[in-house]
């Protein structure tokens, strides 16, 4: 991990809501694993003070890129928004524990919605480059709204896409869609990001079929390196219940431990 | 190497430099990013008797050129403080300043005595959470009960003692005095102030535990003014805390009166951001001819009687300043 200037290569609208930047960084995009985050700087002055934690969307080590999809906002991203091609933009990262794949599994299945698509996307590239298949059941309000797609298909993801606007989103009609793929494609674990609707019923399932699962969390943020213990939430974890740390003892976390999701 | 003399003495302790992290905002993650070594010290985060598990989430919020924190201080407990904390900092050639927090003075006199260990190298009594012997007042927003807790740790120890006070308390001289004349070898000025954010929307306080701790830049010109109120009356040294976000932040306390200073939120924003502090306070005294450091403690100078009369009908404002005049 460490503090770079990364320089701005693009940063586009994908929809109405969600920008894509694209920043030169080579000292850092060969450190990326999917799941971990970058703590970026989004300001010039003291307002917003604090930094922004953004998923690492892209990485790719060969060209010192790193990419970032990221919802614009409030302020800070809303600042991160107006960057332009050839701006510098401070990065500190990447920070945090990534998701992580078991020798001897074949086939994962991904549940994602709202930022998590841009969390989980790099997750296909993981698998694949395990060898390991990904099925994608990627969630959104409006056909618009789904994200990662093709970046999902890239890396050789099967995707699934279910929607608010045709009801086909709803938790139930979703729990149905995933215990079937997960019992008729063999499916070795489960994946998903914090929504708390998606971690509550990929828990579910996780229980009954016995499959592990993990699930990246989002949480605010002081400093984003383990040290102010702004960020902990409650985890069951050897039996008690204790206090964790989203940004160093996570993001990403075992979905059996989750407690308050 | 400037050849700057940047050396000060705290209370018996002889630090390189001037700059440290404030309790809270430092743990061993640092050492990762940059040379703790270079720092005058280090400050622990407060270590509890027992092991805590602080407040309820969400934990911070942030407000206009500050954040507001409700950690409630979160704990290992003193045992796994003595078993790793202590021995991790070893390592590096740095004085430790271990930061201890109670809810009783007992319990602060019985945490100080086990933490008065080969390694540790000054004890930061934090006595600004809730006092449990005081209905839930911090011990610092009342000179009584400041001396009562800090007369309580000094029985008990040897090593310099250094009691870091709360800017939530009406009478700052009065509190830093009473700890002055209790022990205390050096004073902090100050720990967060009390404060509260709700989110409109919702119309829910924006940290779990509904108020919280404000600091960075938000809160500089409050804490400047509280160190140099005690600086006029103290004769033990003054450690500087709160928005320090640069070197002329930090040459700005030292002229109000500080001898050291720390550095809180502004390491989360960056993270090597006190080396640069450093670095730009070395620049500082060599643009200003400024030979050694501690030559800046409390060398705020005031304009002269003249000066003032041209500028301000009103001679109430007299040379060596600080008569405060209400409404100006
Ligand atoms: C590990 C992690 C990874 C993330 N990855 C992404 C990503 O890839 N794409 C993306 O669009 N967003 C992501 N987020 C959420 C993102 O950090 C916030 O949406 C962003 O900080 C909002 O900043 P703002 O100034 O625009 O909004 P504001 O609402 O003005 O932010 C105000 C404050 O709230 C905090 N905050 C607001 N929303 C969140 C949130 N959901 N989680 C944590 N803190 C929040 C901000 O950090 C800031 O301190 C991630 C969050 C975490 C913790
Ligand atoms: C997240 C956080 C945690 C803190 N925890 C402690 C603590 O455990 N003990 C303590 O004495 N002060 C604690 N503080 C207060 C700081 O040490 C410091 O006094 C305050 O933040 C003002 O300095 P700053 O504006 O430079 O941050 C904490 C501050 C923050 C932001
Ligand atoms: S943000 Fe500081 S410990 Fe996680």
């Amino acid at each position: 991990m460490m503090q770079v200037q990364a320089i701005v290569l693009g940063n586009d609208w994908v929809n109405r809501r969600y920008k894509h930047m694209s920043v030169y960084a080579p000292q850092v995009a060969g450190l990326c694993q999917a799941g971990q985050f970058f703590h970026i700087r989004c300001s010039d002055d003291v307002t917003p003070l604090l930094r922004r934690p953004m998923s690492i969307y892209r990485y790719e080590p060969e060209r010192g890129e790193v990419h970032f999809l990221y919802h614009v906002k409030g302020q800070g991203t809303q600042w991160l928004a107006a960057r332009k091609p050839g701006d510098a933009v401070d990065l500190f990262g990447p920070l945090g524990r990534g998701f992580w794949i078991r020798p001897g599994w074949r086939r994962i299945l991904v549940l994602a919605r709202g930022v998590g698509l841009a969390t989980l996307a790099p997750v296909a590239r993981m698998a694949q480059e395990q060898g390991i298949g990904t099925i994608a059941v990627l969630s959104a309000r409006t056909a618009e709204d789904v994200l990662s797609k093709d970046e999902m298909e890239r890396f050789g993801a099967r995707v699934m896409v279910v929607l608010d606007e045709d009801g086909t989103s709803e938790v139930a009609a979703v729990e149905r869609l995933v215990r079937e793929v997960v019992e008729r494609e063999r499916v070795d674990a489960l994946f998903t990001c914090g929504s708390r609707r998606l971690t509550r019923l990929l828990q579910r399932v996780a229980r009954d079929t016995g499959l592990p699962g993990q699930v990246a969390l989002e949480e605010n943020m002081g400093c984003g390196l383990g040290m102010c213990f702004c960020c902990v939430r409650p985890f069951w974890r050897g039996g008690e219940r204790v206090n964790l740390r989203v940004c160093a003892d996570g993001p990403v976390f075992d979905l059996s431990e989750v407690l308050e999701a | 190497m400037s050849g700057i003399d940047m050396t000060v003495e705290l209370g018996g302790l002889r630090l390189k430099n001037p700059v440290m992290p404030a309790s809270g905002t430092f743990a061993e993650e640092l050492t990762h990013v940059l040379d703790i070594s270079r720092f005058g010290a280090v400050v622990t985060k407060s270590v509890t008797p027992e092991a805590r598990l602080g407040n309820p989430g969400p934990r911070v919020a942030e407000t206009a050129a500050g954040m507001i924190n409700a950690v409630g201080i979160q704990s290992k407990g003193a045992d796994a403080f003595l078993a790793h904390t202590v021995p991790f900092y070893r390592r590096f050639d740095v004085p430790l300043i271990a930061s201890i927090s109670a809810e009783t003075a007992d319990q602060f006199a019985a945490l100080a005595a086990k933490l008065s260990v080969d390694g540790v190298a000054a004890l930061e009594v934090n006595i600004s959470c809730p006092n449990l012997e005081d209905d839930g007042r911090s011990f610092a927003m009342d000179p009584g009960q400041t001396a009562r807790v800090l007369e309580k740790i000094r029985r008990v120890t040897d090593l310099p003692l250094f009691a870091k006070l709360t800017p939530n308390t009406g009478d700052i001289v009065a509190v830093a005095l009473a700890a002055e004349q209790a022990g205390a070898d050096a004073v902090v000025i100050a720990n967060t102030i009390l404060a509260m954010a709700i989110d409109v929307e919702t119309r829910r306080p924006k940290v779990g535990n509904g108020m919280g701790g404000l600091s960075g830049p938000a809160i500089k010109p409050i804490i400047v003014r509280m160190v140099y109120q005690a600086a006029r009356r103290l004769r033990v040294p003054i450690i500087g805390c709160g928005g320090i976000c640069s070197a002329e932040d930090a040459i700005e306390y030292m002229l109000a009166g500080a001898t050291a200073v720390q550095v809180g939120t502004y390491t989360f924003l960056q993270p090597a951001g006190m080396l640069d502090i450093l670095a730009g306070m070395e620049a500082y005294a060599l643009r200003h001819g400024v030979t050694r450091i501690r030559d800046l403690v409390g060398a705020v100078e005031w304009p002269t009687r003249r000066e003032q009369v041209s500028t301000n009908s009103s001679d109430r404002l007299g040379g060596g300043g600080g008569i405060m005049a209400c409404g100006v």
